[in-house]
């Protein structure tokens, strides 16, 4: 049979065109890397009934079942609505699959539903924020992780989230047993030095991680109330430059951070190029083009952050610009050529 | 004699006594354990009754109002001292039946303990009276009942058992029990709730043979334990504590000495001048506590110093179980008494 299928939609509908002609794998999004047992034995259904027995897990925490025939495309969908109302996932269309592709499934690290450094909880916010920028086409990457620890590698993402703690000392409470002060040292930034038997906090060093708060014996140390975030933008993978993304907020509360994220939406809608291949460009080379300055007018409209949140005006990132070059930067030799 | 009470019969009893009397109680700290979310119940101070926390086993101990976890005891300049004030008014403390028999072991220990009584615990002491809170069930790690301490039969000015939101109390303490009169308590014969049975049993050996310094079972301490003393800052019978001397840094002549609480199992402990330290390892330390909480104290007074509470086992974060280690020392023990034979 001739196939004339719109490949454009079939992406979009969160298929993956496939290098075997005449097939194709299914996106299943999970926001927040959450999956409750029915949706996943829907995903084995699918992949038995549809694909071919097996299902890749993909690196943002969704299902990717691969090997389905292109004709099959609506039963798939039908099948997908389980999944999609299990995972209050928004949809424009019953029984019509996903709704887009572009944004990226929101993935997070377990956060404080397991991880007991875990200093919010990941899921939930993931979660929240994915129910408000679905769909959407804009090509946008965004991750939660619990600590500093990233986990969830959220320094790889346009929009990396950082569970901060704000650690709180009673000092009739410490006894100077110091092992705040040695597991912050090792396990993080040694922000603590103990002083005429009592702790003191290097505020500026702190990087609010909660070590002190679970190392402390006595309870001397415990979390603040409120949850903080640092926020870290910009970051990528690919061919040109990839980089880390780097710090732009510390000690932001819950709503200046989704207050934040939503606001680029407007900024791409204005500036993606609608030329570029497969209208997919990082944020980063958007930003590029227009200056940090045009994108932070955006992206802080209606903006009002909490009073502790610190921001950086400018931000430098690194990585390597293969455009520029590809040397190496000390090898003067192949392999082959190395003496015996 | 004693009282049934509505909630609100036994908070106004509680006002009425807080006219006279600060209550020191279990109260549930919210989000103050170590994890995100999870909370911590310990004692503090309460200005009503409902803070209470009566429905589960207190994480930390009675004990920190007489031996707080750090207090300056006295200040010093040159050639004086004046000893810290303290808040003077009297206070009752809401604690368990295991709790009413740890008062004994910590009194032992500062009054009773060498030729002076600890002078700084004495002023705190005198100050307390206690009220039994009654145990309607046990709690996963409690060995009350083996340890003899699941009953309490005096030395409570009142006790509160609390189910449904009744409250019923004996008062043998007639100046208490005035105070539910006035707030319109029903005349009851109670007696205060009290477990006879626990899921965890322990069998305390009589005789523990010299050899258990040796024996292997305490290796497993050495890789297992993190030597993070929370075992011993829960403990309602432990009472170590370290001095701490400060001199204020503007001036040099000038200071505080303070007592904050310490730990055999946390590093420092039996380090001497010279650098030497008597148990290194986990394991002798793991060793040194559980015979001195079920032998050698008892050498010396004729009753274990561990009350069973179970509050080692709910607290460890690595998961070791003080009552499994008892009944490791008694099979340690049976063995070689069996070899004898
Ligand atoms: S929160 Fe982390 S960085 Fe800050 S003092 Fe505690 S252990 Fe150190
Ligand atoms: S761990 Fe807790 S008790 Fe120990 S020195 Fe630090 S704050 Fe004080
Ligand atoms: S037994 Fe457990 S609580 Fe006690 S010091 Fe060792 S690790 Fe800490």
């Amino acid at each position: 049979m001739t196939l004339d299928i719109n490949v454009k939609k079939l992406k979009k509908n969160a298929f993956r065109q496939s290098k075997v002609r005449g097939e194709t794998a299914s996106r299943v999004r999970c926001p927040g890397g959450e999956i409750d047992v029915d949706s996943l034995q829907r995903v084995v259904d699918i992949a038995r009934k549809y694909g071919k027995g097996m299902v890749n897990i993909t690196n943002r925490q969704g299902f990717e079942i691969p090997g389905i025939d292109l004709a099959d495309l609506e039963e798939v969908n039908k099948a997908l609505q389980l999944i999609i109302e299990n995972r209050n996932v928004n949809q424009e269309e019953y029984n019509g699959g996903y709704p887009a592709s572009g944004t990226r499934n929101v993935v997070a690290c377990p956060g404080k539903q397991l991880c007991p450094f875990g200093c919010y909880d990941t899921k939930k916010f993931a979660q929240e924020i994915d129910k408000a920028i679905f769909p959407n086409d804009h090509h946008v990457k965004i991750a939660f992780t619990g600590c500093s620890n990233d986990c969830a590698h959220v320094r790889l993402n346009d929009f990396g989230i950082l569970g901060q703690t704000e650690p709180q000392y009673d000092k009739d409470r410490c006894i100077g047993c110091e092992q705040c002060v040695k597991y912050c040292k090792k396990r993080s930034v040694g922000a603590l030095e103990i002083v005429n038997g009592k702790i003191e906090r290097d505020t500026n060093k702190c990087v609010g991680c909660g070590v002190c708060v679970i190392y402390c014996p006595t309870r001397a140390w415990t979390r603040s109330e409120e949850d903080y975030f640092r926020m870290v933008l910009l970051g990528r993978t690919g061919k040109k430059n990839p980089r880390l993304a780097e710090d732009f907020m510390k000690w932001a509360d819950h709503d200046t951070i989704k207050k934040v994220i939503c606001n680029v939406y407007a900024y791409l809608d204005e500036y993606m190029d609608r030329a570029a291949v497969e209208s997919k460009e990082h944020i980063g080379y958007i930003v590029d083009r227009t200056g940090f300055e045009e994108f932070l007018k955006y992206i802080m409209k209606d903006v009002t952050p909490n009073p502790e949140c610190e921001i950086q005006g400018r931000i430098y990132w690194g990585g390597k610009r293969y455009d520029q070059s590809n040397e190496l930067r000390q090898s003067m030799f192949r392999f082959s050529e190395r003496e015996e | 004699m004693g009282y049934l009470l509505s909630k609100d019969q036994f908070g106004e009893a509680m006002r009425q006594l807080g006219n006279t009397y600060r209550i020191f109680a279990p109260v549930r700290k919210k989000g103050e354990g170590r994890f995100k979310g999870v909370d911590v119940v310990r004692y503090d101070f309460v200005s009503d009754a409902s803070e209470i926390e009566l429905t589960v086993e207190s994480d930390y101990a009675f004990k920190e109002f007489m031996l707080p976890l750090s207090e300056t005891l006295f200040f010093f300049t040159e050639n004086q001292v004046k000893e810290a004030d303290i808040d003077e008014r009297p206070v009752i403390v809401f604690l368990r039946s295991c709790d009413m028999h740890a008062v004994k072991r910590l009194d032992h220990m500062y009054l009773e303990n060498g030729s002076e009584e600890d002078w700084f615990y004495r002023r705190r002491r005198d100050l307390v009276k206690f009220v039994l809170i009654g145990c309607s069930k046990s709690f996963d790690d409690c060995f009350c009942v083996d340890m003899g301490t699941n009953r309490t039969e005096d030395g409570y000015v009142f006790s509160v058992d609390e189910s449904e939101g009744m409250f019923r109390c004996d008062t043998p303490d007639p100046a208490f029990a005035e105070a539910f009169a006035k707030a319109g308590g029903t005349e009851a014969d109670v007696e205060p709730w009290c477990v006879t049975e626990n899921q965890k049993a322990v069998t305390v050996p009589e005789d523990i043979p010299l050899s258990i310094y040796s024996d292997e079972l305490w290796d497993e301490y050495t890789k297992r334990c993190v030597n993070c003393g929370r075992c011993t800052i829960v403990c309602p019978t432990c009472t170590c504590y370290t001095m701490q001397d400060v001199f204020y840094t503007d001036n040099g002549k000038v200071g505080e000495r303070r007592r904050v609480g310490g730990s055999c199992m946390i590093d420092g402990y039996t380090d001497v001048a010279g650098g030497g330290q008597y148990r290194k390892t986990n394991g002798e330390r793991m060793r040194f506590k559980v015979l001195h909480k079920i032998h050698d104290f008892r050498a010396r007074t004729g009753y274990d110093m561990c009350v069973g509470c179970g509050r080692c086992d709910m607290v460890c974060p690595e998961y070791i179980s003080f009552s499994n280690i008892i009944n490791k020392v008694a099979d340690a023990a049976g063995k070689e008494a069996g070899d004898d034979k």
